[in-house]
C-alpha cells in the first residue's frame, strides 16, 4: 500500500502531526473570521495588522532570550492593541485611512526588523516569524491556539445576526440601535486574536493570504454566508494538510506550501467559473 | 442592551424643531421646523445637495443635529426601534451573500435581542412582510438577483419586519422603469392604509403632487410645506431651485430678479 505509506509515513514524526493539528486550527479560524475581513474590505487592514504585530513580538524575543512559548502572549498583546488603534486613527478621518494604515504598518514593520536584528542569529528567527515555523509549534502552543480559536468561534457564533448586520447595513444597525462601535471594535479585536492564533503557522507576512484565499474562494461558490464560512473553513483545513505534505515530501517552506495550495485552489476556481460563464 | 421606549399617543409621530447640522465648517440643514400625525405620507423635495438624505439620517437618530431637535412620539429618535431607513439602491453590496429572507429577518434584529435567536413568530412576521410588498415567492433568492422595483420592496417588507411606524425612504423611485414605480406608489398606498407614516425623498415634483398628501420643499432650509397645490406656485419653487425651471404642467419659469439684472447692466 505505497498510498498509505506515502501518507503515514511523515506522521511517525510529532513535530508533524503537531504541525497538521496547528495548520488546521490557523487555517479554519482564520477562514471563518476572514469571510468578514472578505465581505467588509478590510484585507489591507488584515494585512497591515500582521505586519504591526511584529514589533511585539520581537521585543517578547528579546525579554524571553530566544524561548518561543512567551511569544503567542506577546503577539496576542501587540495585535490588540493596534488593531484598535488603527482602527482609532482611521476614525479620526484626519488623513486617508488607507494612508494612515500604510504609514502606521510600515513603520511598525520596520521597528520590529531593527529589533531583531540588533541579535546575532537573526536571519533564521525574523524569517520564522515572517513565514511561519508551523513544525516548531509546541503542544503548549497548540493548547492556547485552540482555547483563543475556541473562544473566536463561539463569539461569532454568538453574535452572528448582529455582526451580518454591521457589516451588511450599518445604517440598519444603528436604527435599530445596536451599539456599532463597539461591535465594529470587538470584530477588530477577533481578528487581532485570529492573526495571534496564527502568526506561527505562516507568519506575518502570508497571514493575509490566510484571511482572504480560502473566504474568497468560498465567495465564489456560494451565496449566502453560513455555506460561504463552512466551505472557506474546509478549504482552509484542506490547504493546510495538502500543504504541509507537499512541503514534506517537496522540501518547500511549510507556509509557503500552505499558501500556494489554496492560491491554487481559488485559481482553479476562479478558471471554472470563468469558463461556465463564457459556455 | 438594545433600548426601546415608550411612545406618547397624543405627541405627533414626528417633531423637528428649529434643527440645524453643519459639519467640515459646511451648513447642511439651516432652522428647520416642521411636524408629522400618524399616517401622513409626505414627499421631501428639493435639488441635488439640498440636504434630503441629511435630514432622513438626522430624523433616524444616526446623525445628530449641532442644533435643535427631533423628537418621536415625544421623545428624542435615540431609543426607538420603530423608525425604518430605507437607504438608497446605490448605496448597497448587492453580492453581499444573503437571500432576501435573510435582509428582511435583519429587521427582527432589534426586537429580538442580544443572543436571542428567530422563533417562528419572527419567521411568520417576515413571511407576511414579503407578502404585503408582494415577493413572497422571492424569499430564498440572492438580493443581487432582484429588480429595482423589487429590491425597493424587499427593504420595505424588511421595515415592515421591523415594526416601522415611520418609513424614511431615500429616492426610492430612481432607476426604476415606470410600472415599477407605479407598482411601488400603490403599495406606499397599502403602508398608509396600515397607518404607517411615510417620507419619500423624491425629484419628481409630479409624481410627488400626484401620490402624496404633502409636499416638503427642501434647500437647506425649509423653502415650503404644505399640500401640492400651496407648494407647487412658480414663487415657491424658485426659492429652492432658482435659475429656471419646468413646471410639472409644462411652464417654465425663469429666475429673473437676479441672475438677468447683473448681465443688464455688463
Amino acid at each position: 500500500m505505497p498510498m498509505l505509506d506515502w501518507l503515514l509515513t511523515p506522521l511517525q514524526y510529532a513535530f508533524m502531526q503537531r504541525g497538521l493539528i496547528a495548520a488546521v486550527l490557523a487555517g479554519v479560524i482564520c477562514a471563518v473570521v476572514g469571510t468578514y475581513v472578505v465581505l467588509r474590505g478590510m484585507a489591507f487592514f488584515g494585512d497591515a495588522l500582521a505586519h504591526t504585530i511584529l514589533p511585539g513580538v520581537a521585543v517578547g524575543y528579546l525579554v524571553s532570550g530566544g524561548a518561543r512559548e512567551p511569544l503567542f502572549w506577546w503577539a496576542l498583546g501587540t495585535s490588540v492593541a493596534a488593531s484598535l488603534g488603527i482602527g482609532a486613527v482611521s476614525r479620526s478621518g484626519r488623513i486617508k485611512e488607507d494612508t494612515a494604515i500604510g504609514i502606521i504598518f510600515a513603520g511598525m514593520f520596520a521597528l520590529g526588523i531593527a529589533l531583531i536584528s540588533t541579535v546575532r542569529s537573526y536571519a533564521v528567527d525574523l524569517s520564522h516569524f515572517l513565514f511561519g515555523d508551523v513544525l516548531g509549534v509546541s503542544v503548549q502552543g497548540l493548547a492556547w491556539m485552540a482555547a483563543f480559536g475556541l473562544g473566536v468561534m463561539l463569539v461569532i457564533a454568538a453574535l452572528y445576526k448582529e455582526f451580518l448586520v454591521i457589516s451588511f447595513d450599518p445604517v440598519l444597525a444603528q436604527t435599530l440601535r445596536l451599539p456599532v462601535t463597539r461591535f465594529n471594535n470587538l470584530m477588530l479585536v477577533l481578528i487581532a486574536v485570529t492573526v495571534a492564533v496564527a502568526m506561527q503557522t505562516v507568519g506575518v507576512a502570508l497571514m493575509v493570504a490566510m484571511l482572504v484565499t480560502p473566504a474568497a474562494t468560498a465567495s465564489l461558490l456560494t451565496r449566502r454566508l453560513l455555506p460561504m464560512m463552512t466551505i472557506a473553513a474546509a478549504l482552509a483545513a484542506g490547504s493546510g494538510v495538502v500543504g504541509l505534505y507537499v512541503s514534506y515530501y517537496l522540501g518547500i517552506a511549510s507556509g509557503a506550501a500552505i499558501v500556494l495550495t489554496s492560491t491554487l485552489g481559488f485559481t482553479f476556481a476562479f478558471a471554472v467559473k470563468q469558463i461556465k460563464r463564457v459556455i | 442592551m438594545y433600548p426601546h421606549v415608550h411612545h406618547q399617543p397624543d405627541q405627533p409621530i414626528l417633531n423637528v424643531a428649529r434643527l440645524s447640522l453643519r459639519y467640515d465648517g459646511r451648513t447642511a440643514l439651516e432652522d428647520i421646523s416642521f411636524h408629522l400625525h400618524a399616517g401622513e405620507r409626505v414627499a421631501v423635495v428639493g435639488p441635488n445637495g439640498a440636504g434630503k438624505s441629511t435630514l432622513f439620517k438626522v430624523i433616524a437618530g444616526v446623525l445628530r443635529p449641532s442644533e435643535g431637535e427631533v423628537t418621536v412620539y415625544g421623545s428624542g429618535p435615540g431609543g426607538h426601534v420603530c423608525i425604518g431607513y430605507i437607504p438608497q439602491r446605490s448605496q448597497v453590496d448587492w453580492r453581499f451573500p444573503v437571500s432576501v429572507a435573510d435582509v428582511v429577518m435583519m429587521g427582527r434584529i432589534a426586537k429580538l435581542g442580544l443572543l436571542g435567536w428567530p422563533k417562528k413568530r419572527d419567521w411568520d412576521l417576515v413571511r407576511a412582510a414579503l407578502e404585503t410588498v408582494g415577493i413572497a415567492d422571492l424569499a430564498g433568492r440572492q438580493i443581487g438577483e432582484l429588480s429595482g422595483g423589487q429590491q425597493q420592496r424587499m427593504f420595505i417588507a424588511r421595515a415592515l419586519a421591523q415594526e416601522a411606524e415611520l418609513m424614511l425612504m431615500d429616492e426610492p423611485l430612481t432607476g426604476l422603469d415606470a410600472p415599477a414605480q407605479e407598482g411601488l406608489l400603490a403599495l406606499l398606498g397599502e403602508l398608509q392604509r396600515k397607518g404607517v407614516t411615510v417620507m419619500v425623498a423624491t425629484h419628481d415634483l409630479e409624481q410627488a403632487a400626484r401620490y402624496f398628501d404633502r409636499l416638503l420643499l427642501l434647500n437647506r432650509r425649509l423653502v415650503a410645506f404644505g399640500v401640492p397645490e400651496q407648494v407647487l406656485r412658480p414663487e415657491v419653487l424658485v426659492r429652492a431651485y432658482g435659475g429656471h425651471m419646468t413646471l410639472p404642467d409644462g411652464q417654465i419659469i425663469t429666475d429673473t430678479c437676479c441672475e438677468g439684472g447683473e448681465h443688464a447692466h455688463a
